[in-house]
């Protein structure tokens, strides 16, 4: 066990992934002398070489379509997309390229994509630097997309994505990267939990609360302060989005009753959407109350003076959670 | 002559072994070595590349386009049948396309657009193959492995980037292969063109851009998508660049062979412009007459690439009748196959819409699956019921 921050443990899962397959070819903007804007790429260029660890012109559709042609060729090219927000003019080839290959081919060509992305608000940048756009993504059959939440899980999926046979979305909270943890370098990739699977992270019998990277440190916090209240709330880190590993979500909905899901990312047609659908077809008669979702407002990013009131914090996750348990709350005294 | 396989026939790269430095140019000068009237016509720098072609082979290429001008008509009539959904006639780039495919080795991969039917064929693509997806049997009716042909691109200009990406591949590698890119005039407008240009130019990879330019995107003149020449447009990203006659077998050949010849030697990307003509609609649902000249298309009818490759045959005494036949035969023997294939063709199942969606176990794909087979066991007979949903 090592402790590092977040950004080394991606770091040093990169490293392992060049380290063990001569087919893994890292590619984006900044990322070789530099190391990366976050430095998560930080010297590798240097040890593995600048056909290993490519620097590409700035343009991310280009970077994405030569990955589809690298992959084509038989590499597992890991793509950096520097921000969020810019990972637009990539979504071409992510959902018509990337997500379709596998398909179309029926089966002859493999898309071994990973694709990285520092997501999500709360470091006070401007526009187009804080988005969550995972729900576009979750929504396109052929990919798979997972987001990371602590230091361990960070450089273990990393591996296994880039391992995967299918392309992977991975998205990183970047208001995380500092956070720091105790990682085990040593883990075996078979041994280690599948990155198609969700975690309970903390255990608990009256209602079940889902999140996913930045968020599930903030919803940990949330029911230890429910706690001091004597509320129990079960947290589960989904880290894949898609698929959902609902086996462990419907688990604890028959369990507890009650379900909140909170993310950044907007509400309609997010995961939180999908998952409230999801459960109430699945577990309908367990359900003590609806569904409710903490999310972002459906609103463009916002300034970042406004961010702390669009991004989901502890007291609007606890509100949620009484909403779930019909205790008094914000919104109480309204119809539905 | 390539009768039996398509795939082995192509004519090995000749020529001098050092790049034609002058080619570098920009693309103004249109590049011919046979006239309209088929006249053979010396270019010294181009003359060099296809020295090599035999009597033989000339008469080869006009097989090849005789044969795929016969594979696209056949096409169109089997959709007017109804036989096929759609159909995206090349008629008129046969030259573009032959002259191009059949001066690549076997490991060069190409990626193609969807009128790129000329160049499957000639690296080895089943016909029935190629319209196995315009019949809507499939998204694409071949494995690009077998024939390092990837799957027709229907996204305007996305493969660009993929030839590019597998052209830096290449360079990895340490190999000498060559990836070709094919896309049209209209492409060129496309972001993604120009990014693969950039990546092709800063990273030196061996790619070849071959545009045919057929002067129509569907409806929009070729003066929409650029205000100059198109080839005149590569110099801007420090590519050479040629511009040829795209109706003259040889011309397209050399520039071909040069532009590969320049790639496995570590010169880069090359951007070739074949000026050529869509003589048919953009596919059997368009109706150019809306917004051409019929003027433009007897112009063009004209030059016609195959008419050509026959008078400069019978220029040289090589358009014998045993020649003739043996084309001929071959024709008829490919589109009465061809017609076969498309019309046995066996149909996909209902299951088949789940497969290859990933290359492992995806739970909530399955449980779909699942389902959706109850449902269609609800009804009994399997088959019935897949047959009644689908008539909805």
């Amino acid at each position: 066990m090592t402790q590092m921050t977040f950004a080394r443990a991606i770091n040093s899962g990169l490293r392992k992934s060049l380290e063990n397959d001569p087919k893994v070819i890292l590619m984006g903007e900044d990322i070789g002398a530099l190391g990366g804007v976050f430095r998560v790429t930080d010297g590798l260029q240097k040890d593995f070489g600048k056909h290993r660890v490519v620097d590409t012109p700035l343009a991310e559709s280009g970077i994405m379509g030569t990955a589809v042609g690298l992959a084509y060729r038989g590499y597992r090219p890991v793509v950096e997309i520097q921000f969020d927000g810019f990972i637009y003019p990539a979504f071409d080839q992510i959902v018509s390229q990337v997500a379709k290959m596998h398909y179309r081919t029926q089966g002859a060509v493999k898309m071994p994509i990973t694709i990285r992305v520092p997501f999500g608000g709360g470091i006070g940048s401007p526009e187009h630097h804080s988005e969550s756009p995972e729900a576009y993504f979750t929504h396109t059959s052929g990919l798979r997309v997972i987001s990371v939440s602590n230091p361990q899980d960070a450089h273990t999926m990393i591996q296994q994505a880039i391992a995967s046979d299918d392309p992977v979305l991975y998205f990183e909270p970047k208001r995380r990267y500092h956070d720091k943890g105790e990682v085990d370098e040593s883990l075996d990739l078979s041994a280690a939990l599948s990155m198609e699977k969700a975690r309970v992270v903390t255990e608990g019998k009256d209602v079940t609360l889902l999140a996913y990277g930045p968020l599930v440190k903030t919803a940990k916090d949330a029911a230890l302060a429910a706690a001091d209240e004597g509320i129990s709330i079960e947290v589960i880190d989904l880290r894949s989005l898609a698929p959902l590993d609902f086996a462990t979500l419907e688990a604890s909905v028959r369990k507890t009753g009650r379900l909140v899901i909170t993310h950044e990312a907007s509400q309609t047609g997010g995961i939180g959407a999908e998952i409230a659908a999801s459960i109430t077809e699945r577990c309908f008669y367990h359900l003590e109350a609806a569904p409710v979702r903490v999310t972002g407002f459906d609103v463009p990013y916002p300034y970042s003076k406004l961010e702390m009131h669009h991004l989901p914090g502890l007291d609007r996750i606890l509100d949620g959670v009484d909403r779930a348990l019909g205790r008094p709350n914000s919104l109480s005294g309204l119809e539905g | 002559m390539f009768t039996d396989d398509a795939g082995k026939g192509g004519i090995s790269a000749g020529g001098p072994g050092n790049s034609a430095g002058s080619s570098r140019r920009s693309g103004g000068d249109l590049v011919q070595l046979i006239t309209p009237g088929g006249e053979r016509v010396s270019h010294p720098e181009f003359d060099p590349w296809v020295q090599d072609v035999s009597d033989e082979q000339l008469g080869a290429l006009y097989e090849d386009m005789v044969v795929i001008r016969r594979i696209d008509a056949e096409a169109t009539a089997l959709q007017r049948q109804g036989e096929l959904a759609l159909w995206p006639p090349l008629l008129g780039q046969e030259a573009s396309q032959i002259g191009s495919a059949r001066a690549l080795r076997d490991d060069d991969f190409v990626f193609p657009s969807y009128r790129d039917n000329g160049v499957a064929y000639c690296r080895g693509v089943n016909p029935e193959d190629i319209v196995k997806a315009w019949r809507g049997n499939a998204l694409a009716g071949w494995d690009p492995y077998t024939v390092n042909v990837a799957t027709q691109q229907i996204i305007i200009g996305a493969q660009t980037l993929h030839a590019t990406g597998y052209a830096m591949g290449i360079q990895n590698d340490g190999a000498d292969s060559v990836a070709v890119a094919y896309f049209g005039d209209g492409a060129t407008s496309e972001g993604d063109v120009n990014e693969a240009l950039v990546f092709a130019a800063s990273f030196q990879s061996p790619v070849v851009f071959f545009c045919q330019n057929n002067h129509w995107a569907i409806s929009e003149p070729v003066r929409l998508q650029s205000h100059i020449q198109i080839a005149d447009r590569a110099a801007g990203f420090g590519i050479p660049s040629m511009r040829v006659d795209g109706n003259d077998v040889l011309a397209v050949m050399a520039a071909t062979r040069i532009a590969t010849d320049r790639a496995r030697h570590g010169g880069g990307p090359t951007f070739i412009e074949a000026v050529t003509y869509r003589m048919g609609p953009h596919t059997t649902a368009d109706d150019p007459t809306r917004y051409r000249d019929a003027n433009e298309l007897e112009d063009w009818a004209a030059k016609d690439p195959i008419a050509r490759l026959k008078s400069l045959l019978e220029r040289k005494g090589l358009l014998t009748a045993e020649l003739e036949t043996a084309v001929a035969a071959k024709a008829d023997a490919v589109a009465k196959a061809l017609r076969s294939g498309t019309i046995n063709m066996p149909e996909p199942q209902p299951m088949d819409i789940f497969k290859h969606v990933y290359s492992t176990p995806h739970s909530p794909l399955e449980r779909q699956q699942d389902h959706y087979s109850r449902y269609l066991a609800s009804f009994g007979d399997p088959a019935e019921a897949a047959s009644e949903e689908g008539a909805r």
